[in-house]
């Protein structure tokens, strides 16, 4: 339908949120950190691939760095999804609706999923998880 | 979803066909889309053979010559045909540009095919409604903003100052770059674009400008700002040459060096 609202009101609509820094520098935060993150997390990977589970947990317990760099991997890693992914929500997703479930979904799953994941290294590398 | 595909009503069916003349010289054929508001037929696709050692060498020339000689009722805007004013822009060949600058032989493949600047509304032939686009930029208050008392004379500023606003001064809101941006497409409600963004960097960074803090704050919004994503469409096909894309970069830069 016709708007009468003149197109001066339209495009400065609700105005501006004030903020989006934050956002944007999280990004290039996590992007960064994920460099090394993913470098050493390949190695690690290649090492624990060709070990057995008794290894694997060995390799966990065995030294402060190894579970914390993993916990640090998947915290970061999940963040860095969870803003991308949003920015794709945000761009291609029209209908308000949508968009705010689907950035729900965004957030929860990640979140879940990641903490899932941090509690599993937790799990190994304090209690030993024989 | 976005809009991917047109709606029913918006579908581009073939046209007319408009044969060269006897005794053409050079024939090329032209592709254009052509709208009526006042019918209720969808868009079509009107050809035109056109003799082109008749006219010119722009494809500008060629709108001229088509509409001179051969088809009165085809609509475009234009005025300076020196790429001065803006006012011919328009998707040749797939690429946004101004049709008096770009010369028809510059159109690879055999036939040219031209249409209004993407994803815009069409009021008539290749006249886009232009109203949001000039909206936007009037948003972002392209003025100067001062609190101090005028001077009895000009503002003042240095050379080095005036520099830089070579490179963003020169826009003339063509909107060649806004309507070749997907985010632009996606979300021209509420993304302001390159153009309007572009003009904003050149009042951000005037020297003599007192509302720099004003305007980041009006402009630090993940959908006015933060939806380019650099993906440099704007920077391709400026007709001028410049650079959008840079421009919002330096913005973001901006908005960074308040906070870090």
């Amino acid at each position: 339908m016709a708007s009468y609202r003149t197109p001066l009101g339209r495009a400065r609509g609700l105005g501006a949120a004030k903020h989006g820094v934050g956002a944007w520098i999280a990004e290039r935060v996590t992007a960064v950190a994920l460099v090394p993150l993913v470098i050493w997390a390949v190695f690690a990977g290649l090492r624990l691939a060709a070990t057995d589970y008794y290894g694997a947990v060995e390799w966990l317990t065995s030294s402060a760095l190894n579970p914390v760099l993993m916990g640090l991997f998947v915290v970061v890693g999940f963040m860095h999804m969870h803003a991308g992914l949003r920015v794709v929500i945000e761009d291609y997703i029209e209908k308000h609706l949508t968009r705010a479930g689907l950035l729900l979904l965004n957030l929860f799953v990640c979140s879940l999923v990641g903490a899932l994941a941090v509690f599993s290294i937790l799990k190994v590398a304090l209690g030993g998880a024989y | 979803m976005v809009q991917l595909v047109l709606p029913k009503n918006s579908r581009v069916q073939k046209g007319k066909h408009h044969a060269a003349p006897a005794g053409a010289k050079k024939v090329k054929t032209f592709k254009i889309y052509r709208y009526d508001p006042e019918g209720t037929e969808n868009p079509r696709w009107d050809t035109y053979d056109v003799d082109v050692e008749a006219c010119g060498p722009m494809v500008l020339d060629v709108l001229i010559h088509i509409k001179n000689d051969i088809d009165p009722t085809l609509s475009f805007r234009r005025s300076c045909r020196e790429g001065v004013c803006g006012s011919c822009a328009m998707n040749i060949g797939g690429r946004n540009t101004l049709a008096c600058t770009h010369g028809h032989e510059e159109v690879p493949g055999k036939d040219c095919q031209i249409s209004p600047l993407p994803h815009m509304p069409v009021i008539k032939d290749l006249i886009p409604d232009m109203s949001m686009f000039y909206a936007q930029y009037a948003s972002i208050e392209p003025w100067l903003h001062t609190t101090t008392p005028e001077p009895q004379t000009e503002w003042r500023q240095s050379p080095e100052d005036r520099e830089k606003l070579d490179g963003l001064y020169e826009c003339i809101l063509c909107a060649c770059c806004s309507t070749s941006c997907p985010s632009y497409w996606w979300n021209g409600d509420k993304y302001l674009g390159p153009a309007a963004l572009l003009h904003a960097y050149r009042w951000l960074i005037d020297s003599r400008d007192e509302a720099t803090g004003d305007r980041l704050d009006e402009l630090e919004d993940p959908f006015k700002l933060y939806r380019c994503h650099t993906i440099m469409n704007c920077a391709q096909v400026c007709p001028k040459g410049l650079n959008p894309a840079k421009a919002i970069g330096e913005i973001k830069k901006m908005l960074v060096d308040r906070v870090v």
